[in-house]
């Protein structure tokens, strides 16, 4: 009877496991069917050197997709370069630097920054970030490309820190006191033998944070402007840009379901999938090829 | 019988109760329905820019009468008007009068639209309050916004650069700047905003943007217009320089506003007669008020 009972609670339990394992992959599979199905008409509806065109103004016609695009890698690559360097090495303080009970601080500050909705920090970068920027600047507005990036930096860092520090603190203990043994200094033993034995840590969470960053909306959507201009000089960084992301979140909500419009909309769904899911296979591609390098190590 | 079946058992039980209570509460919602009121239904679709103000008034008219349920969705006044043309709404929404050939073609289905403004609309031009410019011409407004004046002392302002402001393009009232304004109410222009035109998702942050900016042009629903940014004064027809206001608007002198119509086949009876009444009642245009609209005279349609 108990074993009965025991047999009949294990089967639930290893079906109820499977079922929502398989189904996560269900789940994509058919968002990318939606997005694919809703999103490739478009090519039929409007020629690809109409697509490939300058100029966004979908109510009368113009579905240039450019601007968006090169929108959205100004601000993610203005984005990469402000948190990169002080995510890695906010992570490397933590990790290596700071003393036990500074990191205990730092480490769930930093966490709780991650925390924080993409609204209050558009929000800030309204009334705060812009106005300063355009003052110390000179910059005709403070809605730019470079306000977005700087903050989705800080959406970024959270990211970056958390992983890399978590990936330094991997690199066995044996390491330092080998290369401290060997009267190489602290600093030296950081940036000649611990960083580089967390690289590839490191380099995944860089690309963690950029994924995030690509599809970053509500904050981008208030700080920008969202003037679907070309980027074309260094200057662009400093001039409205809009990007993909705002571009489907505020014009969605009032396009007549199967028009045109909706298609092309979809259709920048599917540019901004394909992106991110670049960013997050060249992330794994990296922590798998770790795994390998430490099996053939062992083997 | 071992415990699983004795809770199933009881699960049954109590599931079978449950249902039954429910039904009878449903027969009995539906013999008070049945009984005591006569429900009616109605239909109205159309412009974006009155969808709002659609939605205050039905609901606000539904709290008081509760008997009649109203539906309203948006998609544009051509939507509402080709719906009536089908004859498939009651009421049309218009931020524009009906064509004549739309008049032609409702005639031809049996439908006759019969006209009602229910509201106006002005929408105000802003600058910053430090900004000397205090009037401009539509035109002058139409060269700002489509690229060909860049800055401000091409105006006889100071020497800045032109930020220039928009609402979204799925807004009513951007469609409509573009018509009346940048391509000065002329159908076969094609000029459209200039692509550095800064598209901001609400009235709000335009307002800020513009209280905070000496750079930045905006526009926007009389309503939203706030002390912090200065309105100017815009040429009308007659040479005249005028400023927007619920005055202003009324005697047809200031030059960007709309009346906004609502469009019954045939002259309206019964449910829909009382509704419209309704919303020309001092109720109704309060609504309108309250949502930045500008409310109609009394006496006056």
């Amino acid at each position: 009877m108990s074993a009965k009972k025991l047999n009949l609670s294990e089967v639930i339990i290893t079906k109820g496991v499977q079922i929502s394992g398989l189904s996560s992959i269900l789940f994509v599979l058919l968002i990318l069917f939606f997005l694919i199905s809703e999103g490739v008409p478009a090519l039929f509806d409007v020629p690809i050197s109409e697509l490939l065109s300058q100029r966004w103004y979908p109510i009368e016609g113009y579905y240039g997709i450019v601007p968006l695009i090169l929108g959205s890698l100004v601000v993610t690559l203005g984005a990469s370069i402000i948190a990169v360097p002080f995510g890695v090495l906010t992570a490397v303080f933590i990790a290596e630097i700071a003393p036990k009970w500074l990191a205990e601080i730092l480490k769930p500050l930093v966490e709780l920054l991650a925390g924080l909705p993409s609204v209050v920090l558009g929000f800030l970068g309204i009334l705060i970030v812009s106005p300063f920027l355009r003052d110390v600047l000179k910059l005709p507005t403070g809605l730019t490309a470079f306000t977005g990036s700087l903050l989705l930096g800080g959406i970024a860092i959270p990211t970056i820190v958390s992983i890399s520090e978590d990936a330094l603190k991997n690199v066995p203990v044996s390491y330092r006191h080998g290369s401290l043994a060997l009267g190489i200094t602290r600093w030296q033993t950081i940036w000649q033998v611990t960083v580089p034995a967390a690289r590839t840590g490191i380099l995944t969470a860089i690309m963690l944070g950029l994924g995030r960053t690509i599809g970053e909306t509500m904050t981008v959507m208030m700080v920008t402007g969202n003037a679907p201009v070309i980027p074309d000089s260094l200057r662009s960084l400093f001039l409205p840009i809009r990007t993909m992301t705002a571009t489907i979140a505020s014009e969605m909500g009032e396009v007549a379901s199967g028009s045109v419009h909706y298609h092309v909309l979809f259709f920048i769904g599917i540019v901004l999938f394909v992106f991110t899911m670049t960013v997050n296979i060249i992330a794994s591609k990296i922590s798998s090829r770790e795994i390998k390098r430490s099996e053939r190590i062992l083997s | 019988m071992n415990t699983i079946h004795k809770k199933l058992f009881c699960f049954f039980i109590s599931l079978s109760i449950i249902l039954s209570g429910c039904q009878n509460n449903i027969q009995t919602q539906d013999e008070i329905d049945g009984t005591v009121t006569t429900s009616a239904y109605l239909e109205n679709k159309g412009s974006d820019t009155m969808v709002n103000m659609a939605l205050f008034w039905a609901e606000e008219y539904q709290k008081e009468n509760s008997e009649v349920s109203i539906s309203v969705t948006g998609g544009g006044s051509g939507t509402g008007i080709s719906a009536l043309i089908s004859n498939t709404v009651d009421i049309a929404n218009a931020s524009r009068k009906i064509k004549q050939e739309e008049i032609l073609e409702a005639n031809a289905n049996d439908v006759y639209p019969k006209e009602l403004i229910v509201a106006r609309d002005a929408i105000a031009v802003i600058v910053n309050p430090e900004n000397p410019i205090d009037r401009l011409t539509l035109q002058q407004i139409s060269d700002i916004y489509s690229g060909k004046i860049e800055n401000w002392s091409e105006l006889g302002g100071d020497d800045r650069p032109i930020v220039k402001l928009s609402r979204e393009t799925n807004s009513g009232t951007h469609v409509y700047f573009l018509e009346a304004v940048i391509r000065l109410g002329n159908s076969k222009d094609k000029t459209i905003f200039s692509a550095d035109t800064l598209l901001l998702p609400s009235s709000e942050g335009i307002i800020s943007e513009v209280a905070n900016n000496p750079n930045a042009i905006g526009y926007d629903g009389l309503g939203y217009i706030t002390s912090d940014v200065k309105v100017l004064a815009v040429e009308n027809s007659l040479g005249d320089y005028i400023l927007p206001s619920i005055d202003t608007v009324n005697q047809n002198i200031y030059p960007i506003s709309r009346d906004l119509y609502m469009y019954t086949n045939g002259e309206p009876t019964g449910i829909i007669k009382t509704y419209m009444d309704w919303i020309l009642s001092e109720a109704g245009q309060k609504i309108v008020a309250d949502l930045g609209f500008v409310p109609i005279l009394k006496g006056e349609t």
